[in-house]
């Protein structure tokens, strides 16, 4: 059901039945390790190209998934999935090994909860009984495409941030036991001004603000709703940025329940520069850890709000700046 | 002795500018690179950068920047003998071992290794 | 370039602007520079003494030994390269491996072997010289600008 201008609310209340997060060797060495159902070692996954890898490990994140929520993969009734990659060619190929009816988005690193909030919508709409959404990153294959080849010597200066090696999924449905998701914010796109690709988290922060502004206003609630509001990767540069600009505009989050998924995935030791970032960052960190954590019953009411720059290569050679969107699910267990 | 103090000197210094470039002006490696061989080059037609050479050796002929120089040097060479159009046809003539040394071991390079991430 | 940008900004993205300029962790400039001084330095020395040997050694010129050491160094630039360490090199000494011709050769061969996935002719071969491109074109068509200028000017003082 609308609520307010630009949010969903669930009445129904879709049950997350299972989630998954698999991660690369950089993961399996950062803060959340435990939280990974699988980690693989090689970055290269077995495959012989990063772009393979990334379909695999998108591919791995739904079929365990699908394992742990018990449903049959033949009754889910859709895939919504988004990655990095041109076209979202891994998402594509992952729609094919799973041979569900396909939904492909491309929402950059808020492609998480761009999925989740459709999933919901189509749970809730009665337009399906089983939905599975995933997001998905690999670092070399996003350094390649994005940026410069991985053994290029260039240097990153201190805002660039890292491309999570990972993907999340998760599969929703009417009903169950499990996390359930309650609203969702659907964020419009904010620019500005910023084209540096290397400082994404400033680009990305307004957005996340915004989003974070609309749904406290469409839902007329405020931060103490909640027990923790965590954006997707705006990374160090980025939260400081988010903090600010929300107190700038009267919106008070205590800053034990505003935290970041790019700051969390990492150990202050591994050269990740600002964070982490990806669609893979978002996913991962909240189909894993906050879904565990809720599960232990540490945590009730959750707001992920992921974000996303949504520059192309060539838009930034082209001078273009950054355009950037958010996207707000809240969970609740 | 200190044809190898030069060295270190001259070139550390021509590194620094270029950091200097990319740090306060924000610009990439490439752009960096591209802007020290068009000085390179400047250089070398205004007679400056052998000298440099001469001093500093590898101090100077090892950054990118002597590639601007030799450029124009090879072009100068030809052109003193057939004019205008000996810029084109001289132009790689001192430059080829740098450019075929790359290609060569690029390639090499791809039949080898894998990237590492 | 960035000034050029901030003529283009409305008020409120200035502001934000100015907020995150306030905020971002400036580069470190001294640490970078004094980095970039030292391992250019190292590689720069390293050229000479090879320079020195091909000299004493292989009977070339002061002239002629010039070549002979970018390509050692370039080979060295290559394999470091693909053995994965030269990026980790980079982002350390930053200018300091960029600005020497080892950085050029870092350009192609990264390209190179980032590509091998689509194939050695579009993907290796076409893609090689997708950062280095650049340097050369630039290179070339100053050299020839210069060049230029100059024999317009021998040949007007020679009237």
């Amino acid at each position: 059901m609308l609520k307010g201008h630009q949010s969903w609310i669930f009445n129904s209340k879709p049950t997350i039945l299972g989630s998954a997060a698999v991660g690369g060797p950089f993961e399996g060495n950062g803060a959340l390790a435990d939280d990974f159902d699988i980690i693989h070692e090689d970055l290269w996954i077995g495959q012989d190209s990063f772009e393979k890898a990334e379909k695999v490990i998108l591919e791995h994140s739904c079929t365990r998934a699908i394992e742990k929520s018990g449903i049959k993969k033949e009754d889910i009734n859709f895939f919504i999935s988004g990655d990095l990659m041109n076209q979202i060619i891994s998402s594509s190929f992952t729609a094919r090994t799973l041979g569900i009816p396909f939904l492909g988005i491309f929402g950059a690193c808020s492609s998480s909860m761009e999925g989740l909030a459709m999933a919901a919508q189509l749970i809730e709409s009665k337009s399906a009984n089983y939905v599975i959404a995933s997001a998905g990153s690999h670092n070399a294959a996003a350094e390649k495409q994005y940026r410069y080849p991985t053994e290029y010597g260039g240097q990153k200066p201190p805002t660039a941030q890292w491309t999570v090696t990972g993907a999340g999924a998760v599969v929703v449905g009417t009903e169950g036991i499990g996390p359930k998701i309650i609203s969702a914010t659907i964020g419009r796109i904010v620019d500005m001004g910023i084209s540096d690709p290397f400082n994404m988290g400033a680009a990305m922060a307004p957005a996340a603000v915004d989003t974070i502004e609309a749904h406290f206003r469409d839902l007329n609630i405020d931060a103490s709703y909640y027990d923790l509001i965590a954006t997707g990767d705006l990374g160090k540069v980025g939260h400081e940025l988010a903090i600010s600009l929300l107190k700038s505009h009267g919106i008070d989050i205590p800053s034990d329940k505003f935290t970041d998924c790019g700051l969390l995935i990492y150990k202050k030791d591994q050269p990740v520069f600002s964070g982490g970032s990806g669609c893979g960052c978002s996913a991962t960190v909240t189909y894993g850890h906050f879904l565990n954590r809720m599960r232990r019953g540490e945590l009730k009411r959750i707001l992920i709000v992921a974000t996303g720059a949504l520059m192309s290569p060539l838009s930034y050679q082209q001078k273009e700046s950054i355009p950037c969107i958010a996207h707000a699910v809240s969970i609740e267990m | 002795m200190e044809k190898f103090i030069f060295a270190f000197i001259i070139g550390g210094l021509i590194c620094v500018i270029g950091q200097l470039i990319m740090d306060i002006l924000k610009i990439t490696p490439a752009h960096t690179t591209c802007t020290l061989v068009v000085i390179g080059a400047i250089l070398g037609g205004l007679g400056l950068y052998d000298p440099l050479v001469k001093i500093a050796g590898a101090g100077a002929f090892v950054p990118i920047s002597s590639f601007g120089n030799t450029l124009v040097a090879g072009a100068l060479i030809d052109a003193q003998e057939t004019g205008f159009i000996g810029i084109f046809t001289g132009i790689f003539k001192v430059a080829s071992s740098g450019i075929s040394a790359a290609i060569i071991f690029g390639f090499i390079g791809a039949l080898i290794f894998k990237p590492k991430g | 370039m960035s000034n050029m940008k901030k003529k283009k900004l409305t008020p409120i993205q200035l502001q934000y602007d100015e907020l995150v300029k306030s905020i971002e962790p400036k580069r470190p400039i001294l640490k970078n520079c004094i980095k970039a001084f030292f391992i250019g330095g190292i590689i720069c020395t390293i050229g000479q003494v090879l320079h020195t040997i091909f000299i004493t050694y292989f009977n070339f010129t002061e002239k002629t030994a010039v070549g002979p050491t970018l390509v050692v160094l370039i080979f060295v630039a290559a394999l470091f390269t693909g053995l994965g360490i030269y990026d980790h090199l980079g982002q350390w000494a930053g200018a300091g491996t960029a600005v020497p011709i080892t950085g050029f050769a870092n350009s192609i061969a990264s390209a190179a072997i980032e590509h091998k996935s689509e194939g050695y002719v579009l993907g290796v071969a076409g893609n090689m010289f997708r950062l280095a491109g650049a340097i050369i074109v630039y290179g070339v068509f100053s050299a020839f600008v210069v060049a230029t200028i100059k024999i317009t000017i021998k040949w007007l003082g020679a009237m």
